[in-house]
């Protein structure tokens, strides 16, 4: 199932596991991605805190916890390269997967059709 | 687009809106901070081929005395530099400096023959040239609305411009001449801001937007915007007015020294007669307190304007700030400029920048990032 944020992030759950990247949307208005912080394995996150930044040319953004959960694995492939997640920022380009305190919360999320209004 | 109705608008601004530019306000004006191709390209082509940059937001002001020697002397009282020594057809660099000797904004300055031309930022024009007008005594100092300013850079920027106008290529850096193209007249000069050889080319308002369009007809010229000029220019070690500079660094500080030349520096033969020449005088006696340098980041974090220097990697020792700082596409890494104390000026040094609370070490570094390709 995949679900999206306001904040521009998208969820792919499977069972209490969701792997999180940023949309397309969000992607192209950041621009050219030159560096990206991950969260730490077995860091603790907190729905609205932040999980990683990223950077581009131009400024710093950060991405926030979509959900409460723990970090149970990151995309090392993006620190290396982060001109990835432009490129196929809702396929390769996944941020980290995080084991769901609740994983009914995810009910909440926007669906595919909702953010896409919400972007016009 | 959802922006102030009051911003104003260059007139490349439908051309800008045509080639898909993102647009954003700058300086109060509605300005493309990128193209489709993106900052990244746009830099790399610059450096690798050749860019066309709207810069119509910048003031042109003919300054017009009753010759050019007086129109000089009187540039002279505001701007620590040799106008009065600029020949004919050439230009150089300078500033207004302020009472306590900092930078009111930073200029290009040009011998018309007949009168001076200057080029002033966007942000300082109505102030630049208020500033002017009360202070140069018997000159006519005219803003120029009617015109706009492109600025063509890179290895191909002769041969993009020489396509259209063959004498492009007896130009050398610094020369500024008259050029009919296309049915307009234009002032080109060979200068730029990105560290890469190229031309400034006035032109009439109304014939803009033809030029440009037959100016990116070429194949090896692209539209570059604002995003991608902030990191050519930092990675040539230019200042940006308002970040780098402004009116609490004074022109040593800035290490800009070197667009002081001898004959306005103290003991010179016209030294001083202009505002904070005592304060920079101090300066060139005793060295500056501090001092802009380069600074490259170890390790892949951009480190940005406003971020605090430390001479440990602790919160006890600030030292500076850094005034400048984003990713050099040319350099593939972080790139940053700002001000550390004198005695901490010298390349090699290591120090540290907070960011997002932890420090991360700094090396200073000479400036410029990249080797310029200016044709001398």
């Amino acid at each position: 199932m995949l679900k999206f944020t306001a904040e521009h992030e998208w969820l792919k759950l499977e069972g209490d596991v969701a792997t999180v990247g940023i949309t397309t949307h969000a992607a192209e208005q950041l621009g050219d991605l030159v560096f990206i912080e991950l969260p730490e394995v077995g860091a603790e996150l907190t729905k609205d805190g932040n999980a990683a930044t990223v950077e581009s040319v131009k400024a710093a953004s950060d991405v926030y916890a979509p959900l409460d959960g723990e970090v149970t694995e990151v995309n090392q492939a993006i620190v290396d390269d982060p001109s990835l997640v432009n490129s196929d920022p809702q396929g390769a380009a996944w941020f980290f997967k995080l084991k769901l305190k609740n994983p009914s919360d995810a009910d909440a999320l926007l669906d595919e059709s909702a953010y896409k209004d919400l972007i016009g | 687009m959802d922006h102030s109705p009051t911003l104003k608008q260059t007139p490349l601004h439908a051309l800008h809106l045509s080639l898909g530019a993102k647009m954003v306000p700058f300086a109060g004006y509605d300005m493309p901070v990128q193209y489709p191709m993106g900052v990244m390209k746009e830099h790399l082509q610059t450096r690798a081929a050749a860019g066309l940059f709207d810069v119509s937001h910048m003031g042109q002001v003919i300054v017009l005395g009753a010759s050019y020697e007086d129109a000089a002397r009187a540039l002279e009282t505001l701007v620590p530099v040799d106008v009065l020594g600029l020949k004919p057809g050439r230009q150089r660099y300078g500033f207004f400096t302020a009472e306590n000797g900092g930078i009111l904004d930073d200029l290009m300055i040009t011998n018309r023959g007949g009168h001076l031309l200057v080029v002033v930022n966007a942000a300082c024009k109505e102030q630049d040239v208020a500033h002017m007008k009360a202070h140069l005594a018997g000159c006519e100092v005219t803003l120029l609305e009617d015109r706009a300013l492109l600025a063509l850079q890179g290895p191909a920027a002769e041969r993009v411009l020489a396509s259209l106008w063959a004498a492009a290529a007896e130009m050398k850096f610094m020369d500024v001449r008259d050029a009919f193209i296309r049915g307009a007249d234009c002032i080109i000069s060979r200068s730029g801001y990105s560290g890469e050889d190229g031309f400034e080319i006035s032109v009439p308002a109304d014939k803009a937007e033809e030029l440009a369009k037959v100016l990116l007809a070429h194949p090896e010229c692209e539209p570059i915007g604002l995003g991608a000029r902030d990191s050519l220019r930092l990675e040539a070690g230019l200042c940006l007015y308002g970040n780098d500079i402004d009116t609490t660094t004074t022109p040593v500080e800035a290490s800009l020294e070197w667009a002081m030349q001898k004959v306005r520096r103290p003991g010179g033969e016209r030294a001083g007669g202009y505002p904070g020449a005592g304060r920079i005088a101090e300066d060139f006696a005793t060295g500056p307190v501090r001092r802009r340098i380069g600074l490259k980041p170890e390790g892949k974090a951009p480190v940005r304007a406003h971020a605090v220097l430390y001479a440990e990697d602790s919160p006890e020792s600030p030292i500076g700030e850094v005034t400048s700082g984003t990713f050099g596409p040319t350099v593939e890494g972080p790139v940053a400029m700002g001000y550390v104390p004198a005695s901490l000026a010298e390349p090699g040094t290591r120090v540290f920048a907070e960011l997002r609370g932890k420090y991360l070490p700094l090396t200073v570094t000479a400036l410029p990032f990249i080797k310029p390709t200016y044709k001398r």
